[in-house]
């Protein structure tokens, strides 16, 4: 049964990626990687994540992307943008691409033993992530409220309209 | 008493150091007190060590006292270190000692000159190096002392470098030098080689252990001494001293008289184990010595500047040091250099006392009769006159003789008839010196008359100290005949210069000898008498009827010339087609290469930088691969 | 139990993909979008491992990972906005100011 919805949420994931390389219209863009985002939500509730899998829905599908969305309604391209005139460096891209994905695994393969033992099937609960949170990752936990605050003064600041007069 | 010994060198060192950078902004009185103040405590403590080395025992000879390590590289190590020993102790007197009275005659010499800090610098600079060739333990050291001469004769030749002549003088000295010491540095290779070690009582050991070889100590005694007749005016290196009188003439007196032309001498003395064993090395050490002593004295004679018969004189008399220690007998050759330097600089100090009585005239042609007004500086004269001659009662028939009659006792028959000879000429040009200074019609330019003075007393007291000395010093070092204990020179010098085996003259030969060395003085006298004050025409027949043989002596043989055509200045075409062929073209060319080529890569290479952050972002991903595969691989 | 190399396969391949992306893009907003997939595909790498370890230091991280994402998303979108502002387009070939 997992697996069924593992390949399905995979496919989903995949094919909407896909769908935003190959198309032109950046709302389009967008609304794909939001379903790739929603998908992925859901590949993350099968690794017995499931407090991730909902922050990840929650705030990249929901948020980030919605964020995204605004900025392209703002930006008002009524002209879609071909893809790049320069086939060459498609190429090349696509097969420095395949180099990294091969690299990647062989840098990979030793662990695939680990990756395939039985690992916890307890499912992570948001009390036991809480805890760790708030005992050993506290520090990066402040922090980042701090930057989160910083980064909303800058975008604001950066997008004001600067005052006449 | 003697720990002290090691300070001789480096009192006038730091003397040197303080006038190099203070200099300029001290007072002259304070200059001439420090310098002079700085040479004569070393010539104390001099004085206290050779005291000291007598209380100590003889087997205790260095006596070694080490500053630090200067050089180490494995096994190769050169340290600073100073030694005491009979050689070394009498050296350092004589030079030290010297070098104090010539300080002091300085202050009255060049008190008018600009630039008097800078002179008593290179002065006090001088004495430290001079010191430190004579104090060294190994020969390495010595060779830096050797240097530290060299380079500070360059300096004071050319002290008036706004003068050409006195500029190409220093630059001649020192190159010429140079070729010398090239020898001079392969021995020291060689010795190094086999020896392992530059130590002096190392060396020895080598030499008396059998280490060294009959033929490989001939090459490197030869090698050694081309070193020293570069820096002791033997032929062929010869031709840097005369054109050194462009230098003030204390200078003269110190350097080129005294101390610094003596140097090759002292080596050959260090080294006489070296030379006894290689009988060969002796043998050209003593030819060229006595060729030397006659061809420079036979050019002494038709000069007229005073100070280059003196040059030719010193050239001359090396040459008789270096009989000495040709035939064995090293301790008379050094012996005649510990006279040479009292009588010499008594002789250049007094001409120079001279030039400055007449304002600066140098020219005897421009002198005569000037006995009667200059009552100090004409007695000074004579007395050294005298002593060089080899008139008995005076310093320098005592070295000289015990010279000719070593020479003589060695059956090197050959040499001794070449020495006699220039006890002639030696004889003859000396008083033609002073009869046509001192005697005779006056010749003087009217303004030189209108201001002619004797020399203060700053300047005359050291003539008269060194006149004394000149008549003295001879009596330490009595001949033989007299019995073989009175001669405590060779005596003391003994542990240091072994005595190579004397053959045994009968005491009617060596009286015989005695009265040819006397007689062929006076001779010469005589003769200078004739030509130059009974009939003063005389000269002026002889080198008319005998035009060529005039015009040769007083060319000099014409050996400048031909060193110029030979060597020089083939040497400076040559330079001139490598500069324009070689320097200006490659080595210019290549810097500009460098630097264009470096300007067009960046040219080039700045086409990468498009702006554009996709074109980035590929290289990223490019260098991310090539990292991952050599972490993989 | 699915195991977990199907995981990290797909996240290598999410992540080839966004690489992909970036660079046959010409508009600056979409290759920002192909980050974003590229971070998300590092994510699954992450939680993958982590169930395999079993350890949750790896949700953890993955929890920061999408929280900095969002600040930095915040921030590009309001750059990329004076950008377009500034210049009228967003074609990426347009942004060569650095050049030379």
């Amino acid at each position: 049964m997992s697996y069924f919805l593992f390949f399905l949420l995979a496919v989903v994931c995949v094919g909407a990626v896909l769908g935003m390389i190959f198309s032109r219209n950046q709302a389009y863009n967008a609304l794909l990687l939001v379903l790739a985002f929603a998908a992925l939500g859901g590949i993350f509730g099968l690794l017995s994540a499931p407090f991730i899998a909902v922050v990840q829905i929650i705030i990249y599908a929901g948020a980030i992307m919605v964020l995204f969305i605004f900025v392209i309604m703002m930006i008002n391209l009524r002209v879609g943008i071909p893809a790049e005139k320069k086939k060459w460096t498609i190429y090349l891209s696509v097969i420095l691409a395949v180099f990294l994905i091969v690299e990647v695994i062989i840098a990979a393969k030793g662990s695939f033993q680990a990756l395939a033992a039985p690992g916890g099937e307890e499912i992570a609960s948001p009390k036991a992530l809480g805890n760790l949170l708030f005992t050993e990752y506290l520090y990066p936990f402040e922090i980042t409220s701090v930057l989160i605050i910083a980064a909303l003064v800058g975008a604001i600041i950066l997008v004001k309209k600067k005052e006449k007069g | 008493m003697t720990e002290i010994f090691w300070l001789i060198p480096f009192i006038p060192l730091f003397s040197s150091f303080l006038l190099a950078i203070f200099g300029r902004a001290l007072p002259k009185k304070y200059i001439s007190f420090q310098a002079c103040f700085a040479v004569f405590v070393s010539f104390i403590i001099s004085v206290i060590s050779f005291f000291g080395l007598l209380q100590v025992s003889q087997e205790s000879y260095p006596l070694l006292k080490t500053l630090f390590t200067w050089i180490k590289s494995g096994s190769f190590s050169i340290n600073l270190s100073l030694q005491l020993d009979p050689l070394s102790a009498v050296m350092a007197m004589v030079v030290s000692g010297v070098s104090f009275i010539i300080h002091v005659y300085s202050v009255g010499y060049m008190t008018e000159d600009k630039s008097y800090s800078r002179y008593f610098t290179y002065l006090n600079l001088f004495t430290f190096a001079m010191l430190l060739l004579v104090m060294s333990s190994n020969i390495v050291l010595m060779f830096v002392g050797w240097e530290g001469v060299g380079l500070c004769s360059y300096l004071l030749i050319g002290f008036w470098f706004e003068r050409h002549s006195a500029a190409n003088a220093g630059k001649k000295a020192f190159i010429v030098t140079r070729i010398g010491d090239l020898g001079f540095l392969l021995g020291i290779f060689f010795i190094f080689i086999h020896v392992g070690s530059a130590e002096f009582t190392a060396i020895n050991e080598a030499i008396s252990g059998g280490v060294i070889t009959q033929s490989l100590a001939t090459l490197i005694a030869l090698l050694l001494f081309m070193g020293a007749v570069g820096k002791s005016a033997q032929i062929p290196l010869y031709v840097w001293l005369p054109d050194a009188m462009e230098g003030p003439t204390p200078v003269s007196a110190l350097i080129h008289a005294a101390t610094m032309v003596t140097a090759g001498v002292y080596m050959v003395s260090r080294m006489n184990l070296l030379y006894t064993l290689s009988g060969t090395a002796a043998l050209v050490v003593g030819i060229i010595g006595a060729v030397t002593a006659v061809y420079a004295a036979t050019m002494a004679l038709t000069q007229n500047d005073i100070k280059r018969v003196l040059a030719y004189s010193t050239i001359s008399q090396i040459g008789y040091m270096f009989i000495g220690c040709g035939v064995g007998a090293y301790a008379a050759g050094m012996f005649h250099l510990y006279t040479h330097a009292f009588f010499k600089s008594l002789l250049f100090l007094s001409a120079g006392s001279v030039m400055h009585a007449l304002s600066g005239e140098l020219d005897m042609r421009k002198m005569g009769g000037l006995r009667k007004y200059l009552p100090f500086t004409y007695p000074a004269f004579l007395i050294g006159a005298i002593a060089i001659a080899g008139i008995p009662f005076l310093s320098g028939f005592f070295s000289k003789d015990a010279i000719l009659t070593q020479a003589f006792a060695q059956k090197q028959y050959f040499i001794w008839a070449l020495g006699v000879f220039g006890a002639i000429l030696t004889a003859f040009y000396m008083f033609r010196l002073i009869f046509l200074t001192f005697h005779g019609n006056e010749r003087l330019e009217p303004e030189a008359k209108k201001h002619l003075h004797e020399s203060p007393p700053v300047m005359t007291i050291p003539l008269g100290l060194l006149a004394f000395f000149s008549i003295i010093a001879g009596y330490i070092g009595l001949p033989v005949v007299f019995g073989k204990r009175l001669n405590l020179f060779s005596q003391f010098l003994e542990p240091v210069i072994k005595p190579v085996h004397e053959p045994h003259l009968s005491i009617q030969t060596e009286w015989l000898l005695i009265l040819i060395s006397v007689a062929v003085a006076l001779l010469g006298i005589y003769i200078a008498y004739i030509f130059y004050i009974k009939k003063p025409k005389t000269p002026h027949t002889l080198n008319a009827k005998f035009p060529f043989i005039y015009r040769l002596l007083y060319n000099k043989y014409y050996v400048d010339e031909i060193y110029n055509a030979v060597f020089v200045n083939p040497t400076i075409r040559g330079s001139e087609i490598i500069y324009d062929h070689f320097d200006l073209k490659v080595i210019d060319g290549a810097l500009n290469g460098s630097a264009s080529v470096t300007g067009l890569s960046g040219k080039i290479l700045s086409y990468i930088q498009t702006g554009l952050i996709k074109d980035y972002a590929l290289v990223f991903l490019f260098g991310v691969i090539l990292f991952l595969g050599y972490l993989l691989f | 139990m699915i195991p977990g190399s199907y995981f990290f396969i797909l996240s290598v391949i999410l992540f080839v993909l966004g690489v992909i992306a970036f660079f046959v893009k010409r508009d600056l907003l979409t290759q920002f979008l192909s980050i974003e997939v590229m971070l998300n595909a590092g994510n699954l790498a992450f939680l993958a491992f982590a169930r395999a370890l079993n350890s949750l230091h790896g949700q953890v991280i993955v929890f920061f990972i999408i929280t900095v994402a969002a600040a930095e998303a915040a921030v590009g979108l309001a750059i990329i906005l004076l950008i377009f502002r500034q210049k009228k387009t967003i074609k990426s070939e347009d942004m060569n100011l650095m050049k030379g």
